[in-house]
């Protein structure tokens, strides 16, 4: 109680300067030890993990506020988990206001870092990696916030997530940028959130590069308000590893930027390269469902002016063949289902598939080429990403 | 060793030393036989035994006021044998709360240990407590020593080797204190989960809360489940052993699967429902339950494996449950398509 006052003090007088330094450092016991360290810190703390390989035998977590775990580096410290026998992930963090910075975690069996619930959360150069590549029994995701506002990830790097490298869920106020997501099956994706910036990232060798869903019968529904915006993604050509049953297990190598679902996505001054499927695509969900609080279009979509090096020109889609003949040899960048409403700037090359209903597969599909409107008016941009104070949070 | 190794050693002697320090002082040793209030009610006391609630802690026996319960399906563990105490300060009540948790009130104390092996062989491995303060529940994990004259405080967890019941040698995990509020979780609040009035006996509520509320002893006795239908059998299974997760405002609400008892809606139990970040977890399932056909529902796949990544629980066990998997394969078979 004494301490929980000192604390309570502490953060209505804003004192950082109070806060302690807890130095955890690899060899023997280290699970133990950097667990109590997580578990025994005063908010404001930070624990400093000195450089080396970390043996862990179990999942960590951290739930106290406003801390911060400092690694010596994405390739200096790095938490091994392949000897790892039990929890859901890596490090599962559930308090608000933390910061985690440059440390990587290897081979979790589950996700890498999972935060939930946890507010004004900054994520940056943290690494995750699954050593062996893509390969179906990787774990799902390396960097996965979700049902939290206020979320930073900042120059992280994620490889062979056999869902998504960066996984956004169920949250509000997101950046994600200068990240690197390479052979994952989706590089970046963020679902059913709000107020998203996604830019200044590279998403490489993926199966499908940066992917915005809004998914129903989801506690959190209603995704939009969101940027993809000078982002490099190039070749994601990895064929799909995801357990199928996933939703990204659908997802078509050879994808770009995709949109599924969602209200009010601009995507604009990209460089897509090496997409072969489609470099855009954007389109309603796919599957039945029943929940009445949940719309299946695209609604409000903008594609700007992007940089497109070559379109699809080996797309996984059924009749392939004949679309190709159709088109010339080599599908157009933008490809849309023809539902829900999108637009795109003068110019844009694209074709539509011209379905009129949701959800009853691509029977009735009568591809034609991108007939849509140029944008209206400036994109809203008011509300999207995550909040200012995350900057200061960063700091150093 | 490296100074800064030393120094953290250093640093946590001296923490260990401070808590235990401060808790002698503020904690004055108990009358023997009694519970020590203070310990219940502030600190993070070192020992098990500094809370006085065992005249006998290797024979587990309670001191005054520290009354012993079961669950009607209780909760799976390894097989470990749970023994299950609940105390209540002097003239203070439980209060009941419809078919769902005991009101009880600041001051009590929820202890379960953890034992394998019978007779004589029975070793105790870890007490786990909840103490309701003023600020809250506090969740504080203790493992037993070698001697089995007491247990020490083990905010990061442990791993043992046990043998199971079944026979099957495992690597146990005591949980950390943190992972204690992953199940005990809830709208960011730690809470109790077992003792609910529907899952206690009338005869229990009755000698101790001076009242049988409706809705009592709804779910099965587990030993006698072969006497109810499939149905109520899978459904109290679930509720005990998956829904402090699996429900709006708990760790896996994100998952949109709400297991609970009082949860009627097929879609939320996970009929033909897609999973959402189920990852490989999902097994190259479709769906968490497929009426009629168990091997394709996600949720058995999931009981069925102990591969971290996979395996559901995610915590509190290390092995499989076979009796608990065959109540929810015969559910899921018995459902009609």
């Amino acid at each position: 109680m004494f301490r929980l006052s000192i604390a309570a003090a502490l953060l209505a007088t804003a004192a950082p300067a109070l806060a302690e330094t807890h130095v955890v450092t690899p060899g023997d016991g280290a699970q133990e030890r950097l667990q109590e360290a997580l578990i025994m810190a005063q908010p404001g703390d930070e624990i400093v993990l000195e450089a080396g390989r970390y043996a862990m035998s179990d999942g960590l977590s951290l739930d106290v506020e406003g801390v911060t775990v400092r690694g010596a580096g994405m390739d200096g410290t790095v938490l091994d988990f392949t000897g790892q026998q039990g929890a859901g992930e890596g490090l599962l963090v559930t308090s608000d206001n933390v910061t985690l910075r440059d440390f990587a975690l290897e081979n979790p069996k589950g996700d890498g870092v999972k935060s939930k619930g946890a507010d004004n959360i900054v994520y940056h150069r943290i690494r995750v990696t699954w050593t062996r590549g893509p390969h179906p029994e990787n774990g799902a995701y390396g960097i996965y916030p979700v049902e939290s506002t206020g979320i930073l990830v900042d120059g992280v790097k994620v490889t062979g997530a056999s869902d998504a490298g960066i996984y956004v869920g169920q949250s509000d106020r997101i950046t994600v940028r200068n990240s690197i997501a390479e052979a994952n099956v989706a590089g970046i994706e963020i679902e059913n959130s709000r107020n998203a910036l996604v830019a200044h990232n590279v998403a490489t060798r993926n199966t499908g590069g940066i992917l915005v869903f809004d998914l129903p019968s989801l506690p959190v529904m209603g995704g939009g308000n969101v940027i993809i915006e000078n982002n490099l993604v190039v070749a994601n050509d990895t064929p799909n590893f995801a357990p199928p049953g996933n939703i990204v297990a659908g997802v078509r190598r050879g994808t770009g930027i995709m949109v599924m679902a969602n209200e009010k996505v601009l995507i604009e001054n990209n460089i897509l390269s090496g997409n072969p499927t489609a470099p855009v695509m954007v389109i309603a969900y796919v599957q039945p469902y029943d929940d009445a609080r949940y719309n299946p279009l695209p609604r409000e979509v903008v594609v700007g002016p992007n940089s497109y090096d070559g379109g699809g020109y080996d797309p996984q889609l059924d009749g392939a063949e004949m679309l190709l003949a159709a088109f010339g040899g080599e599908l157009p960048p933008v490809l849309w289902d023809g539902l829900g409403s999108l637009a795109a700037v003068e110019g844009t090359a694209g074709w539509s598939l011209n379905l009129t209903e949701a959800g009853k597969g691509l029977g009735a599909a009568q591809p034609g080429p991108l007939a849509v409107t140029a944008p209206a008016s400036a994109f809203d941009r008011s509300g999207i990403g995550a909040p200012a104070a995350l900057e200061a949070q960063l700091g150093g | 060793m490296k100074s800064a190794t030393a120094l953290l050693a250093a640093a946590s002697l001296a923490l260990a030393g401070s808590v235990a320090a401060r808790a002698d002082f503020f904690q004055p040793v108990a009358a023997v036989g009694a519970v020590n209030d203070d310990a219940v009610v502030q600190g993070m006391p070192r020992l098990l035994s500094q809370f006085g609630f065992f005249t006998d802690g290797a024979g587990q026996a309670p001191a005054a006021r520290v009354t012993p319960y079961r669950l009607n399906t209780p909760l799976y563990s390894d097989g470990a044998e749970k023994l299950r105490f609940v105390y209540v300060p002097e003239g203070k009540r439980m209060e009941a709360n419809g078919d769902g948790l005991i009101d009880f009130p600041v001051g009590t104390a929820l202890i379960k240990t953890f034992a394998f092996g019978e007779g004589r062989e029975r070793r105790l491995i870890e007490t786990r407590v909840l103490l309701h303060r003023e600020s809250g529940w506090v969740a504080l994990p203790y493992v037993w020593n070698a001697e089995q004259t007491d247990a020490a405080l083990a905010i990061a967890g442990a791993r043992m080797s046990v043998v199971t019941p079944a026979g099957e040698a495992i690597s146990y995990r005591v949980p950390n204190k943190n992972q204690c509020k992953e199940c005990h979780g809830l709208d960011d609040a730690v809470i109790p989960i077992g003792p609910k009035a529907r899952n206690l006996s009338g005869e229990w509520l009755a000698a101790n809360l001076g009242e049988v509320p409706a809705g009592a002893e709804r779910l099965v006795v587990w030993e006698k489940r072969g006497a109810s239908g499939a149905e109520a059998v899978a459904r109290a299974y679930l509720d005990v052993n998956c829904a402090h997760c699996h429900r709006p405002g708990a760790t896996a609400s994100n998952s949109g699967l709400d297991l609970r008892w009082e949860q009627d809606d097929p879609h939320a139990l996970g009929v033909m429902k897609r999973p959402v970040a189920a990852g490989r977890g999902a097994g190259g399932l479709l769906f968490d339950v497929v009426p009629g056909d168990p091997d394709q529902s996600i949720l058995l796949h999931r009981m069925l494996s102990n591969d971290p990544g996979v395996a559901m629980p995610e915590l509190g066990k290390s092995s499989i449950d076979r009796e608990g998997t065959e109540a929810v394969r015969r559910w899921i078979e018995e459902m009609p398509k």
